[in-house]
């Protein structure tokens, strides 16, 4: 049987091209230890030059309905998110695309595009879910709500990528249910879902596949 | 042995329409010019393996401009899914009898 060997080998590449023509594997680990940072950085800013600056506890923040008196708390806490969400979304494009110059692959192709649009659809419908919250001042449901869209966004777009962002993307949910549970340690579970999970997520795949 | 052989097909035996196949079995569609970087093929080699492919009815092609260019996309007929999945079986088969 001289056609074996080719055989197996023909095999071999048609379940490559299958997955690289399906899974976007531009995704840096990097992608996830930089964001990791800046959001523990985020919520050490808001804890510090927020609350303790204006003798504000996060008790009373998040668990009564703010009044207008807080609204401005609101405010400052929106600009602290979006400096993260900005930064993060900056690094996590930068990383990808250098992963896929290294590996010699387009990162604009037919499995990223798709990946990008079931990522930020729900993304982009928990981002403006979050502003009218605000604008409501129910402020002890925002972070829950950041972390689950932001969870079912990662478990959306994990069909096309790594199965590990499924994952994340699960945890991510678990975390902001039980941040909605405890709304007062809003910024704890912030650091643990935006921080920790991504910083841990980030170097499991680096060693995994970068190192 | 027989059995074995019949799932082959001559049509998907190139390794480009084998990449063809492969990538059109597990997406919608394909444009023209994903389909040659993912094969990493030149653009007259795998156009002409394209037409060899949807002049056998194993694939769809749609052209139409994005803007002002022109796009070709790609997709695999209902009769191509069929007859391929039959020849990757067969190729399976083919090295468990090694």
């Amino acid at each position: 049987m001289e056609t074996n060997p080719t055989s197996a080998e023909e095999l071999k590449t048609i379940r490559k091209i299958m997955e690289e023509s399906t899974k976007f594997l531009s995704l840096s680990g990097l992608s996830g230890v930089f964001p990791g940072i800046f959001a523990i950085a985020g919520a050490l800013a808001a804890w510090l030059l927020i609350f303790r600056k204006n003798g504000i506890s996060t008790d009373q923040y998040f668990n009564t309905a703010a009044s207008t008196v807080m609204s401005f708390i609101s405010w400052k806490m929106l600009i602290v998110a979006l400096t993260v969400l900005s930064l993060s979304l900056a690094t996590a494009f930068y990383f990808s695309v250098r992963k896929a110059k290294r590996t010699g692959v387009n990162f604009w192709t037919p499995v990223s595009r798709r990946m990008m649009i079931n990522l930020f659809i729900p993304l982009v419908a928990g981002g403006i879910f979050a502003l009218i919250l605000i604008f409501h001042g129910h402020t002890g449901v925002i972070i829950p709500v950041l972390l689950i869209f932001y969870g079912l966004s990662l478990v959306n777009a994990g069909k096309f990528t790594y199965n590990e962002i499924f994952y994340l993307g699960i945890l991510q949910i678990v975390t902001g249910l039980l941040c909605a549970l405890f709304p007062a340690q809003g910024l704890l579970f912030w650091s643990l879902g935006f921080g920790v999970l991504h910083i841990v997520y980030g170097l499991f795949m680096y060693r995994k596949y970068e190192a | 042995m027989k059995d074995l052989i019949s799932g082959l097909n001559k049509i998907f035996e190139s390794r480009i329409r084998l990449g063809i196949m492969s990538v059109l079995m597990v997406n919608d569609s394909y444009d023209f010019n994903s389909l040659k970087e993912v094969l990493d093929v030149t653009d007259g080699n795998l156009a002409s393996h394209l037409k060899a492919l949807e002049d056998k009815g194993m694939i769809h092609t749609r052209k139409r401009f994005v803007g002002r260019k022109p796009n070709t996309s790609y997709s695999a007929t209902e009769e191509g899914a069929v007859l391929f999945r039959q020849h990757l079986n067969a190729l399976e088969e083919l090295i468990k009898s090694q």
